[in-house]
């Protein structure tokens, strides 16, 4: 680059400077409030209206605003899922025993993807904990569910899950009944006790260290399946520690850490389910954490078009704005289209997953592939629609760029997702 | 979901005046077409016990004194000790159904109010009002006629949990016919236009030519 333009470049971000991407951003918001409606009104009900509206209000105000500095900072925002555990997004789909909703999966995608435009990061954490909880209030017996719900709901406590291991990450969740299973996390009877002691260690695991309760999957019988169970493994037993915080390309807001297990007594009222259901446990968490994460990738999708458009509509070039470019238009109509398709795929998953479909699975599974795919490349257009800017973290396009990338990649590849996929259409009908 | 900013910081204070033990009921109201049972169900979300709509065929020629009307019709039914609204609509800004209202009823108003406290004995409420000169405090017998500005509270949002607990609350229709409020067309909207653009400034050649436009032409000095 040529000294004159270089310095030309920096003006120009010294006028537009930080100010911009804050006014980007809110306005988009507002923008998209009445637009986005407009799209849904004649498929959601009532009530999913009130709920996005509630969620699209404590986006913009309580995460929009904030987002970017909890990226730069690596800053986890406890007080702020507190609040948004307030509202009753902490336990979304639990029991109201225990101080649940008692939402479905459908109003779930909805709220989800509305908080995840303000911040994909935050929002996948609540999603997860979310996951947690329902896993705890379905297969939990009245102790564990007493004991361990209205805390976890109202996110006085925080809770992770702990299915990979460094060596054991697609081939953990191979549906393929025949394969062995590599999960090197064990639990063995204690002697002389019902205890069990847990020996082994996870990877990956988003919260960890910051939360108080752990699901892990462990091996208690012989390779296979049905020779895995679930524990809840509380912050604090002795032996249980944590590697040290992951430094990633994006969802900078959560801490992501390894789960450490030497020697870890456990009490067999910490058994969740029981000997041997923990995969069909894990599996169940994922079904529903699928359709959650790719309703996080449809609202970070949705906050880079709106911001690109706004973008493209004020950048004048060659004497008007780049908006009236038909490669524009086209781009962003395509945007747009890819777009909508990812969340009626998520909605219908959503809704397989609520009438107890067969095919729920497979729905979810598709639904995570395709919003996935298509949200990420939607993000990597918008960013490309901003030109030099949406390079600059000035920006707040390429922070959800980053978010994104991720959600290809965790709850199973989108390479797992094809072959899950894939056992469901051999299958007779 | 569309409540009026003003309404919405009303509606907060009536729930804080009822948390408070001051208050053993709030009624929401909203006057127009179907889309106020939206408004109406916004504010039972936020906590109100039930809703009053009244439906008129055509919400655009609600002025205020057919609101105040309405609203004085409403009371003498309903026996509120105390009319909390926004101080005004962010359509019309017109500002003037609350102290119309506080007329035709002959109680006192405060207007403006940036803070609220009923008494202990709950027979009057003290208000701090934003007036041009600084605060105002002003002490007035209930019942009486409350307008709500910017600074008078933060609304709360409305819980998963009060959301659907609102579908249960009651919502009654009554229709100004029934109220024996005859809605008059008072005001007609003749124009409304955009203020002229904004005139490109002069540039002066020099600091005493500066001084002179300032002295003779701005009449600053």
């Amino acid at each position: 680059m040529a000294l004159a333009t270089r310095s030309s470049f920096r003006t120009l971000k010294a006028i537009r400077g930080a100010h911009s991407f804050c006014k980007h951003a809110t306005s988009s918001g507002s923008s998209s409030d009445r637009v986005s409606s407009l799209w849904d009104e004649h498929r959601l009900t009532a009530d999913q209206l009130h709920f996005r509206a509630l969620a699209t209000d404590f986006a913009k105000k309580e995460l929009l605003p904030n987002g970017a500095q909890w990226d730069c900072d690596k800053y986890f925002p406890v007080e702020v899922l507190r609040k948004a555990a307030g509202l009753g997004f902490g336990g979304m789909f639990c029991a109201e025993d225990v101080g649940g909703s008692r939402l479905n999966r459908v109003d779930g995608a909805v709220i989800f993807e509305a908080l995840a435009y303000g911040d994909v990061s935050t929002t996948a954490y609540l999603t997860i904990h979310n996951m947690c909880c329902s896993l705890i209030d379905r297969y939990g017996n009245d102790q564990q569910r007493n004991h361990w719900l209205p805390k976890l709901i109202q996110m006085e406590f925080f809770s992770s899950y702990c299915l990979t291991e460094p060596s054991s990450g697609s081939d953990a969740a191979s549906l393929q009944a025949k394969n062995y299973y590599q999960l090197q996390t064990t639990a063995r009877q204690a002697h002389g006790s019902s205890d069990y002691i847990l020996n082994g260690s996870k990877a990956f695991i988003s919260g960890g260290s910051v939360s108080d309760l752990y699901l892990v999957m462990a091996r208690t019988g012989a390779l296979g399946p049905k020779g895995i169970s679930c524990f809840l493994l509380e912050k604090g037993m002795p032996g249980l520690s944590f590697g040290r915080p992951e430094d990633k390309l994006g969802w900078r807001s959560q801490p992501t850490t390894s789960v450490v297990m030497e020697e870890v007594r456990v009490p067999s009222a910490n058994m969740l389910g029981r000997e041997g259901q923990g995969f069909a446990i894990a599996m169940a968490g994922l079904d529903g954490g699928r359709i959650n994460i790719a309703s996080c990738s449809c609202g970070g999708a949705q906050f880079c078009l709106d911001t690109a458009q706004e973008y493209a509509s004020t950048r004048k070039q060659f004497g008007k704005a780049i908006t009236e470019f038909q490669s524009t238009q086209f781009k962003l109509a395509d945007m747009q289209t890819a777009l909508h398709a990812s969340r009626l795929m998520v909605s219908n998953a959503a809704a397989a997953l609520d009438a107890g479909s067969p095919k729920a699975s497979a729905c979810a599974a598709m639904a995570k592939r395709f919003a996935t795919d298509a949200c990420f490349n939607i993000a990597n257009d918008a960013l490309q629609l901003h030109g030099g800017y949406g390079y600059l973290k000035d920006y707040p396009v390429e922070r959800y760029l980053r978010d994104l990338r991720v959600h290809t990649i965790l709850e199973g590849t989108n390479e797992i997702m094809r072959v899950v996929l894939f056992r469901h259409m051999l299958q007779q009908p | 979901m569309s409540m009026n900013p003003f309404c919405e910081i009303a509606v907060e204070e009536a729930l804080r005046i009822k948390e408070a033990g001051r208050a053993s009921e709030v009624v929401v109201v909203s006057m127009g077409g179907e889309q106020c049972v939206e408004t109406i169900r916004t504010g039972l979300a936020m906590g109100a016990d039930r809703g009053l709509h009244v439906i008129t065929q055509d919400s655009s020629s609600l002025f205020p004194l057919a609101v105040a009307k309405l609203l004085q019709a409403l009371v003498s039914s309903e026996q509120p000790r105390l009319l909390l609204l926004g101080k005004q609509a962010i359509d019309d800004d017109c500002n003037q159904t609350g102290q119309m209202v506080a007329g035709l009823l002959g109680w006192p108003q405060a207007t403006f109010a940036s803070k609220v406290s009923i008494s202990d004995d709950k027979e009057s409420v003290c208000v701090e009002r934003e007036v041009d000169g600084g605060i105002e405090t002003i002490q007035l017998q209930l019942p009486a006629v409350v307008t709500a500005d910017l600074r008078l509270n933060t609304p709360r949002y409305a819980t998963l949990p009060n959301i659907m607990k609102a579908k249960k609350k009651s919502i009654q229709r009554v229709t100004p016919e029934e109220l024996n409020v005859v809605i008059g067309s008072d005001l007609e909207v003749l124009e409304v236009t955009e203020p002229p653009k904004r005139k490109a400034g002069v540039m002066v050649a020099s600091v005493d030519e500066l001084l002179d436009k300032l002295k003779n032409e701005a009449r600053v000095f």
